[in-house]
Parts: structure tokens; C-alpha cells; sequence
């Protein structure tokens, strides 16, 4: 991907990221690599059921063991309201959530001493398929029901209600369907625009498909571990998220002291896709032991806990009723979704296959329902795209079989429905784009694809393989506002740029601080990124999460660049006179425009604000940032120039970013395997900011589209809630010989107008992109639309080849 | 539920020779545990669901690693590594089918470090079994995947005898194929056993996949001359191209004269306990050529006999589909 050629001097170029040197050499220091002395290890006792009550614990004969310091249950940790995760719990609702802890001297003694630990359950009815538990009658996974009602009272705007409640659909719900279709009973979320009636009447096309989307892990890398310490009062946690500064409230929560009680570092995250997006329940569990022995705490989270506790994306049950004109407009879509939710409280992936379906493919009219349905599975949260992503699964098939029925080619189906700058978002508030080039998208993947070429082949047989092509599209929100900034210049002239974001593992952290660096005219080489630890005085700002942090962050960094660029003009008229507005800022000076000789260093300007004190120190802070970026301000000033600012840059309009991907495989139909062949995927992501880590997010979120599209699920047994996914084995993320060493990625690099520079996000659209590609370019293979479920697995294939029935009803969830 | 990953206390033995090995195995009876490469003990282990009291650790022994040309083929030492059977030049020139099957076995990094010995004897993947359920191969007295609601699209389509298990190993087939012979010692002495009677279903004994008794080791592989050069295939069907175990896999020793099948030996992976020698295909196709209607009658007889459970139907024109590309494709 080459280099932009706007005139920036770092936006748009690549460059190597600090941690990069770390992280290759395996220097790099995760959480379950620090040691104290006279440290703990803690192992956790698992709930073996899905659904029960503790009644008895006897944990005497473990407490008795030589190297045993203590065992921790429910009864010593706070607790939180159902159906929220707990740190520990004595009323489980899925297998593996943890019910007590031990810390010993090592970990083999922790687990020995777990082995003679009785616990006594009383069993509950437990369910995993969310038609189940809609049935009248049918049992609920949280306590005291199936469905947060607060969600329920969201749409009517009543908040008073908030807890779980029993949600059953009619027998009639269930009995008014055909075999294989999706029920609909009452929902909780329901909107609409048009009218959806008149519309399917006058449609020159109209499908009515249900369909399953699976529940997948999120497979970290680095498991969840923590460490932790208290100190003078302070407790001391490392962890492993996404997010640095956004997780402190919440996690000081869970640990139970004010946010400036608690020092928290993570300066490296072995991935987290969304699971570490915010603090979680179980890294609480060191400080709590911590705090009960007195001694430094260390779980170190194994593969199978982080199956269990590393939370998954949300399953659907779906049906989609999309009308067409004889043009291949869509001028109808109805669409609802029942959502496989996991124990704990659902994630919000439902209402965003609302927004996806509504935004990628402008029905002119749409009806939108859709409910969540607790499972006693594991707990799911944000996986990377979540609902938007699911959707691209569903509906990209569907557009090709629409384009087949119409006789129109399935990339022009594609651009006659594509969002362009005036598009609305889905929901109650419709709200326009501020952006979007999905149509430029289409247009660049398709020429680098050679769509005209390649689409000839589709069908082409050579042997028992059958080449098959799709095209996928993806969609997620990409920015938002409102989030600090702070950065400061040295007597020594370095730029220190503190980033609060977190460091997942895209680099954006860096390449959003390079924005500041921009605004100032100062090398990269004079920077310095603060990031990874509270001690580093960082400011408060947005997680790293839902394709936020390059939008957001950029803005952050841009106003605080702005209010230090204000100063040190002020510094230079104040000592050279002339008017703030004479000074421009180069080479680490800040010059008289008229007579550049005429300048002061960053150097002496940081050492005049220091001298001067105030605002220009940091002595004096804006009133409107958050009280934990006042708190890091202080702990700066008087040390340099400091530049802070809250991110107050006008955003009345959606952020949104864009990708298109286009696959051509290769299936063999007697053996259901498929290769694939080509791949081609183009961003709309504003403005490049890094173009290697661009390539990477791109082709990153490509690997997880095709798991979710050819193996990632995860499986349970219906009959005693086991998982059988919580090995790498069972639960099959790709491998690199399931995916195409070579992906070709591009991006359009048209600026979005509601930044200085133009940049928005861009990590999540790639994967439903990818995923809605391949699935469709295996149907294609296929002779049409076949299979409305991901993953596509071989014996789907081998079955539908063979004319057999698939093994899984339309509705089954969980299938392995 | 205990959590995984720390595996509990056992005595850990490295006898430098075969005897000293089968002398402490015997000592131990049924608590010793005999480990090659570990890639599938060290799972049992750190789970905590299989707890010898002493593990045996054969790697230390020396002769049980190699590959020799003998008068009458090939003698492979049980310790050998999957990568080097699936490098080895005289394997790859006269016995390609073992390399090729060993080259497909889980990924490399597990290829370097297990064992063809290990990756014969390896114990079924059955996911239930594997999560320490007390199914009936665990000596227990139910079996979960053979129920309406059970998950087992990987399971199998013969021979079930209250368990459903397959065999998962990628080697063990192509051994099959071949002939070969596996050799085993035990305080007695040394014995041989055809690779077809070395495998054993639920009906002969349910808590174990091949004829070895605590006390026996496997030291050795032979692979006889007779199938040297002939014509092979194999191939391996799973969700990923990698690190993964067969939904079907197939291995065919093919002697052709021109287009006539001289003489074939075919085995089927992963649809019964044992690899499923499938001698009514072998009958159909001896003797003939290899024409369309051959091949069809050998697929479609390759499945007869099979009973589907709720997910695994697929299994069948999977199986015959891989028949039939192993006689055509060869």
C-alpha cells in the first residue's frame, strides 16, 4: 500500500512502532511474567455444571495442606447484580465459571489442594438453545428468568424495571411457522422507517430465509492472567486488555477502591478482539486474594479457562424477508433476530445487525426486531465486529441469490444498494453518515479483483473442484468524540505524548499519538509515547475497541497538539513579541512567520512555561476533562509545556468505516475442503494513518472472517451443558494453511470530514467483509444459495453435494 | 471441576534399555504409563483425567529411533519422529504412502516432537471422553455421543459396541495398508502382530485401542517389501488444513499393470474404532480395470454395513467419495 501523498509529514507514513523491538524479541513484559517475593499462585475450582447453587463448601482438608495460604469463595468478594459476571460465585450459571479460588505456594499445590475441596450443588434446569427457553414453559439460564428486562424497558423509556425477568413467546408463536423457520414472537427491540407492508407487495423479488449464526471464541493468545499487589493502600493490578485508561473505574469497582487507589498496567496485550475491550470479573480475583493474605497474588489463566472465561461472539437465530425491485434495489427488509446471549449480560450485538442491515444495504423501507435470550454457555461479549459481522455472514449470500433471481450481476446488486454519504443509520434515530465510500470500495476491489474476468469463471469445473466467487461487505461505527488529550514538551525538547488508550496490539496507540507529533512539526524521533502504566500520568480516554481509538484518538491528540501549539505561540509573542497568530511551529521551534530566524526552541519554551506556571505548566487544568486526566495533569506540572484538551471538535453525524472483500475458492465437492484461490480486500477507512498497520488490520480481520466462515464454533452437549470446544484443536481458529498467503489490501484514502485529517477506524468491517465473501463464493461454487449457517464446514458441503439432508435442523445452535 | 493445566505428581522413569523399561512397567501394572513423544499423555496429564502413579519414559532408550532398509523392507524404530518418516528418502521413494500420511498429522511443531510409535497408540478423540466424562471407555457405564442429543458428527459409522469412538491416528491406516508389522516386547519375549490385528475395537476390549497389555512395549514398525513402489493414496479430510484430526481419512496401496488393479490393500480412517481394512472394495476392484463402473461399485460397496448416528451421515458419501478418488486418482 503506498504512502498517500497528502502533506503530512508522519500521517500516512509507516514507521516502526516502540514496542515493536519488545515484542519480537519476546522481551516484551505480560502480565503473568512479573514475580514479587513471597508471591502466591492462585488456581480457581470450576463450576462442573451449567446451571445450580452452591449449598455447601468444605474446603477444611485443602486449608490444611502444607503450602495452602487460603482459599477465597463468593462469600469474600463483592458481588454483582444478576445476570452480571462474578468474580466468584456460589449461584453458577454456565460450565467453568469459577466458584472458588486457592493460593499456595505454587500452582501444583494449588491444584492438589482443589482436588480435596467438596462443593455441593443443588442442579438447576439449564438451557442452550434460546427456542427452548422462549417456549412456554421452557427453563431460563439466569436466575429468575431469561431476558434483562432493562433492555425490554430501553424501548419504552422506562428505566425503573431494571433485573431479569421470565420472557416466554406463545405456543401459537411457534405453531404459526413452517418447519425450519424462525418464530417471532414479542421481541424487546423493535423499529421500523417506511412501510415494509406496501413495499413486499410491490417487490419484484421477495425472500423469506432463516438462518444461524455460530457462536465462536475469541481465542487470546495470551490468556487473562493478573497479577497483583497492594502497597501503602494502593493495590497494584496487571492485567491484560485492550484498554489502559477506560478500564480503571471499572476495575477499581471490582477491586473495590476509588480509581486513584488503584495503579494499573498493561503495557502489552496478547490479543483480545473484544473480550478485554473493559475490565473483567476474574481479573479482581489476585487483588481480593492479595488483599485477604497479604501477599502478592499471581492466576495465571490456562487455555481451557480462558474457553470458559474469555467470553465468545453471541450465536443468532435469524430471519431475514428482503424484498427487491426488478432493478435489484432493496426496497424491503424485515428483519429479526433472536440472540444465543450466554449467561451474563448480553452484548449489543442484536441491535447492531439492525444498524448493519440498515446502513450496507439501504432498504428504503425496514422493519427491525430482535431479542436477547440468556444460554447457559459462556458469557459472550464483544467479538470484533459484533452483530455487524454475524449479519455479513447472513445477508451476503442472500444479495447473491437476489442478483441470481433478478438476472443482475452480484456486484452491481452490490453498488445499486451501497451507502453513500447521505446514508442513515438504522433505530429510533436515524442519523446520517459522515462518510462513506463503500461504493469506491466496491469499485477498487473489484478492478484489483478483475471482477469481470473472474465472475466468468464462477461454476467452472475442472475435475471434482469447482471454482466459486463472492464478494463480502462489512460495516462498523469508527469513531467518536468527546475523550482528553495530553501531551507535554521538555526542557530537553522531547515531546511526550501520553496515551491512555491501551495497546491491543494494532500499534494505533502510536500511530494516533504521530497526530499530535503532526500538528507540532516535531520528528518522531524527538517523541516519546507514554503509555501502559497509570503511574505515567495518562489521560482519560476512550477504550480501544469498536474501531474507535484512530478517529477518537486522533482527535484527542489533535486538540491537545492545538492548545500546546496555542502556548507555545503565546510563549514566543510574549517573549518576542508581536501577536500569538505571527508564530508558526517547525523543526521544534515555534517561529515568527515573517522572520523564521526570528524563534525559540521547544527546549527554552518548555522551560518558560515551567517559569510561567498556570495553564502553560499544567499547574492550571481545563475544567472539562475527566477528573482522572486533572489527576494525571497534576502529576505533570510544573515539569514542561503541557498540551491538554478535551476532545470538543464538533460530530453531529455517524462514523463509519467501510470494507469490501472478494474471494474466488476452489471447492471440492467430494471431499467439501475448498481453498482459496484469491483474495482482495479494500477499506474505506478516511484517511491512511499507517499503512502497515492498516495491511495488518485488514488482513488480521480477513483470518478471522475465514474462521468464522470455514471452522470456528463453539460446541456444547445438549444433554449436560459440557462445552467440547475449550482446546485450540476443538475450537479451530484458522490455521495459516487455511487461509491464502496472499491477500491483496488496499484502501480508498478519501478523508472522512468530521476530522482534521481525515482519518476513522477500520479494524472490524474486514472481518464480516471476509467472512460474507467466502460463504458466498462457496455457495456460488455450489450452484446458488445453500446453506444460511456459518461455519460452513466440509460435511455441509459433503451433504449438500450428495443430496443428503444436513444433519442440523435450520434452527439448531451449538451444532458441532 | 478442577482446573487444567498442572499436571499432579507421578515418579518419572528414563530406563536406558528395552527390559529395564518393561521391568518397571511391569512393577507398575496398570498405574505405569509408557511415554514416547508425550503429545497426547501430556494432554491426559495436565488434565488430570489419566494419573499413572509412574510414567515410563522410552525416549531415552537407545535403538528404538530410526529408520532401517532390511532384507525384507523396512524397520522403523517406534520412536521415530513424524517429521523424519515424513523426510525420509527411502520412505518417500518406496513407501510414499507412510510419509504422506505422517506429513499429515497434526502440524509441524507436534511432527517434530510425536512419534509414529505414539501417533499408532494414541488414544481415541472421542470429545466427551477426552472432557473425563465416565463413559464407558473410561470405565463407566454409559456413552454420550451415542444418544439423540449427542454431538457426534466425528463418531463412527461401524462396529459400535456401546462406544462410538473412532480411531483418530493419520499413520495407522497407511500401515494397514501396507501390511506392516508391528513389533512388540514384553518380560515373555518379542512378538509380532500384523498392523490389522494390532488395533481393537469396543467389542474386544473397551478401554483400550490397540492388543498392548501394560507391560508391552511397541519397539518397532516393519514394513514389509511386497507393497515397495507400488502405487499409493492417501488422503485426509478435516475442518482445517492443519493441526487437526480426520473426519474421514483413506489409505490405498494400489499394484497396477497398466490400468488393471494387480492387487490392492485399502483402509479407511476414522469411521470405526480400529482403521477399517475395506476388503469388499479391494475384492470388487482385484483383477479389473479401473473404469467408471469399477469405481462406483467400489464406493458404494465401501459404505455397506454403515449405521449413521444423528450428525455423522455425512461420513458416508464422504468415505466413498474418498474410495473412489483413491482407485481413479492413484
Amino acid at each position: 500500500m503506498a504512502d498517500n501523498n497528502r502533506p503530512y509529514n508522519l500521517v500516512g507514513k509507516n514507521f516502526t512502532p516502540p514496542d515493536i523491538r519488545a515484542k519480537v524479541t519476546g522481551r516484551a513484559t505480560y502480565s503473568e511474567d512479573y514475580r514479587a517475593d513471597g508471591m502466591a499462585y492462585i488456581k480457581m475450582l470450576l463450576s462442573p455444571m451449567p446451571h445450580a447453587l452452591v449449598t455447601n463448601i468444605d474446603a477444611s482438608a485443602a486449608l490444611a495442606m502444607e503450602g495452602v495460604y487460603g482459599v477465597m469463595t463468593a462469600d469474600d468478594v463483592p458481588s454483582f447484580p444478576n445476570p452480571g459476571e462474578q468474580i466468584l460465585s456460589n449461584e453458577p450459571n454456565f460450565v467453568g465459571e469459577p466458584i472458588l479460588a486457592v493460593a499456595a505456594v505454587d500452582e501444583t499445590t494449588a491444584s492438589n489442594a482443589l482436588e480435596l475441596i467438596t462443593v455441593e450443588y443443588e442442579e438447576l434446569p439449564f438451557v442452550l438453545d434460546p427456542m427452548e427457553s422462549l417456549f412456554p414453559g421452557g427453563p431460563d439460564a439466569y436466575n429468575g428468568g431469561n431476558l434483562v428486562s432493562a433492555l425490554r424497558a430501553e424501548e419504552q423509556d422506562e428505566v425503573e424495571n431494571i433485573g431479569v425477568i421470565s420472557h416466554k413467546w406463545t405456543a401459537r408463536d411457534f405453531a404459526a411457522v413452517a418447519d425450519g423457520q424462525l418464530p417471532m414472537g414479542e421481541p424487546t427491540m423493535d423499529w421500523q422507517f417506511g412501510d415494509i407492508d406496501s413495499a413486499f407487495e410491490d417487490a419484484a423479488l421477495v425472500l423469506d430465509e432463516t438462518f444461524v449464526t455460530g457462536c465462536n471464541s475469541h481465542h487470546s493468545m495470551e490468556p487473562r492472567s493478573a497479577f497483583s499487589y497492594w502497597e501503602n493502600g494502593k493495590c497494584f493490578v496487571h492485567g491484560s486488555t485492550q484498554s489502559q485508561m477506560f478500564i480503571v473505574p471499572a476495575l477499581a469497582g471490582l477491586v473495590g477502591v476509588p480509581p486513584d487507589q488503584l495503579v494499573y498496567i498493561s503495557e502489552f496485550c496478547g490479543g483480545g478482539f473484544g473480550s478485554k475491550g473493559g475490565a473483567y470479573a476474574v481479573m479482581a480475583v489476585p487483588a481480593h486474594f492479595s488483599r485477604l493474605i497479604g501477599r502478592p497474588c499471581m492466576l495465571r489463566v490456562t487455555r481451557a479457562e480462558e474457553y470458559y472465561l474469555g467470553s465468545a461472539r453471541a450465536g443468532f437465530q435469524g430471519r431475514a424477508k428482503l424484498g427487491f425491485n426488478a432493478e435489484g434495489k432493496m426496497t424491503a427488509a424485515d428483519v429479526y433476530i433472536v440472540q444465543q446471549s450466554g449467561s451474563k449480560n448480553p452484548f449489543s450485538d442484536y441491535g447492531s445487525a439492525g444498524g448493519m442491515v440498515a446502513l450496507v444495504y439501504t432498504p428504503t423501507n425496514m422493519r427491525f426486531r430482535a431479542i436477547p435470550i440468556g444460554t447457559n454457555t459462556t458469557p459472550c461479549g464483544p467479538q470484533r465486529g459484533p452483530g455487524q459481522n454475524q449479519m455479513s455472514a447472513a445477508m451476503e449470500p442472500l444479495m447473491d441469490k437476489a442478483a441470481i433471481a433478478l438476472g443482475i450481476d452480484p456486484l452491481e446488486i452490490r453498488r445499486i444498494n451501497a451507502p453513500d454519504h447521505d446514508a442513515l443509520t438504522g433505530g429510533e434515530r436515524r442519523q446520517k453518515v459522515s462518510s462513506s465510500y463503500m461504493l469506491d470500495a466496491l469499485d477498487m476491489g473489484a478492478e484489483r479483483f478483475d471482477w469481470a474476468s473472474k465472475i466468468a469463471r464462477n461454476g467452472e469445473r475442472n475435475g471434482s473442484k469447482v471454482i466459486g466467487i463472492g464478494i463480502g461487505q462489512g460495516y462498523h461505527g469508527a469513531g467518536i468524540s468527546g475523550f482528553d488529550g495530553l501531551l507535554r514538551i521538555m526542557p530537553d525538547g522531547k515531546v511526550h505524548i501520553h496515551s491512555g488508550v491501551g495497546n491491543l496490539g494494532t500499534y494505533s496507540y502510536a500511530s494516533t499519538a504521530r497526530v499530535a507529533a503532526e500538528v507540532l512539526g516535531a520528528s518522531w524521533e524527538n517523541c516519546v509515547v507514554e503509555h501502559g502504566d497509570t503511574r505515567k500520568h495518562l489521560p482519560w480516554t476512550i477504550g480501544q475497541f469498536g474501531s474507535l481509538t484512530t478517529f477518537t484518538m486522533s482527535r484527542a491528540n489533535y486538540a491537545a497538539a492545538m492548545d500546546a501549539k496555542q502556548k507555545l505561540q503565546e510563549i514566543a509573542a510574549m517573549d518576542l513579541g508581536g501577536a500569538p497568530e505571527d508564530y508558526d511551529l517547525a523543526n521544534e521551534t515555534v517561529f515568527r512567520i515573517s522572520d523564521p530566524e526570528l524563534n525559540i526552541s521547544f527546549a527554552q519554551a518548555a522551560q518558560r512555561a515551567i517559569e510561567l506556571g498556570g495553564k502553560f505548566s499544567g499547574a492550571q487544568a481545563p475544567d472539562d476533562i475527566f477528573f482522572l486526566t486533572q489527576a494525571s495533569v497534576g502529576g505533570i506540572a510544573g515539569t514542561g509545556l503541557v498540551g491538554v484538551a478535551r476532545d470538543n471538535i464538533p460530530l453531529n453525524e455517524h462514523v463509519a468505516a467501510m470494507t469490501a472483500s472478494f474471494a474466488m475458492v476452489e471447492v471440492d465437492v467430494e471431499t467439501g475442503n475448498y481453498e482459496i484461490l484469491e483474495y482482495v480486500s479494500t477499506a474505506d477507512c478516511g484517511t491512511i494513518v499507517h499503512p502497515l498497520g492498516l495491511e495488518g488490520q485488514v488482513r488480521g480481520g480477513a483470518v478471522m472472517g475465514i474462521g468464522m466462515a470455514r471452522s470456528e464454533r463453539q460446541i456444547y452437549d445438549p444433554q449436560n451443558g459440557l462445552p467440547g470446544s475449550v482446546n485450540l484443536y476443538q475450537a479451530k481458529p484458522p490455521s495459516y494453511l487455511d487461509v491464502p498467503s496472499i491477500m491483496d489490501v488496499a484502501a480508498v484514502d478519501k478523508p472522512d470530514p468530521n476530522i482534521p485529517m481525515g482519518m476513522k477506524g477500520v479494524g472490524e468491517p474486514p472481518v464480516g467483509a471476509a467472512v460474507g465473501s467466502i460463504i458466498s463464493a462457496i455457495s456460488n461454487a455450489l450452484g446458488g444459495h445453500y446453506f444460511n449457517r456459518n461455519p460452513v464446514t466440509p460435511d455441509m458441503i459433503v451433504n449438500a453435494v450428495s443430496g443428503n439432508e444436513q444433519s442440523n435442523s435450520p434452527l439448531q445452535i451449538f451444532t458441532q | 471441576m478442577s482446573t487444567k493445566d498442572m499436571m499432579p505428581h507421578f515418579d518419572l522413569f528414563q530406563p536406558s534399555d528395552v527390559e529395564n523399561a518393561i521391568e518397571l512397567l511391569d512393577r507398575y501394572g496398570a498405574e505405569g504409563w509408557a511415554i514416547a513423544g508425550g503429545q497426547d499423555s501430556l494432554a491426559w496429564f495436565k488434565d488430570r483425567v489419566k494419573r499413572p502413579v509412574a510414567v515410563i519414559d522410552l525416549k531415552g532408550i537407545p535403538g528404538m529411533t530410526g529408520i532401517t532398509e532390511t532384507a525384507e523392507g523396512l524397520e522403523i524404530g517406534a520412536l521415530t519422529s513424524l517429521t523424519e518418516i515424513a523426510n525420509n528418502t527411502v520412505i518417500q521413494n518406496s513407501y510414499s504412502l507412510l510419509a504422506t500420511a505422517a506429513g499429515r498429522v497434526a502440524s509441524p511443531q507436534i511432527r517434530n516432537i510425536g512419534t509414529l510409535g505414539g501417533n499408532i497408540c494414541q488414544d481415541t478423540r472421542c470429545w466427551y471422553y477426552r472432557s473425563g466424562m465416565d463413559c464407558y471407555r473410561a470405565g463407566g457405564n454409559t456413552c454420550y455421543a451415542d444418544t439423540p442429543e449427542g454431538q457426534n458428527r466425528e463418531h463412527c459409522l461401524f462396529d459400535a459396541d456401546r462406544c462410538v469412538a473412532v480411531s483418530p491416528s493419520d499413520t495407522a491406516p497407511a500401515l494397514v495398508a501396507l501390511d506392516a508389522t508391528m513389533v512388540v516386547q514384553n518380560s515373555d519375549g518379542i512378538r509380532e502382530i500384523a498392523a490389522e490385528d494390532f488395533f481393537i475395537g469396543p467389542d474386544v476390549d473397551i478401554e483400550r485401542m490397540t492388543v498392548l497389555e501394560p507391560g508391552d512395549v511397541l519397539t518397532s514398525i516393519k514394513i514389509p517389501a511386497r507393497w515397495a513402489g507400488a502405487t499409493f493414496y492417501f488422503e485426509k479430510v478435516a475442518d482445517r488444513a492443519t493441526w487437526d484430526f480426520p473426519l474421514v481419512n483413506i489409505a490405498a496401496a494400489i499394484q497396477l499393470s497398466g490400468n488393471t488393479v494387480e492387487d490392492i490393500r485399502i483402509v479407511c480412517g476414522a469411521v470405526s474404532c480400529v482403521p477399517r481394512r475395506l476388503t469388499v472394495v479391494e475384492d470388487i476392484v482385484r483383477g479389473s480395470t479401473r473404469d467408471a463402473e469399477t469405481i462406483d461399485l467400489a464406493a458404494g460397496a465401501s459404505s455397506r454395513g454403515a449405521v449413521t448416528l444423528n450428525y455423522n451421515h455425512f461420513k458416508i458419501p464422504l468415505m466413498e467419495n474418498l474410495v473412489r478418488r483413491a482407485i481413479r486418482d492413484a
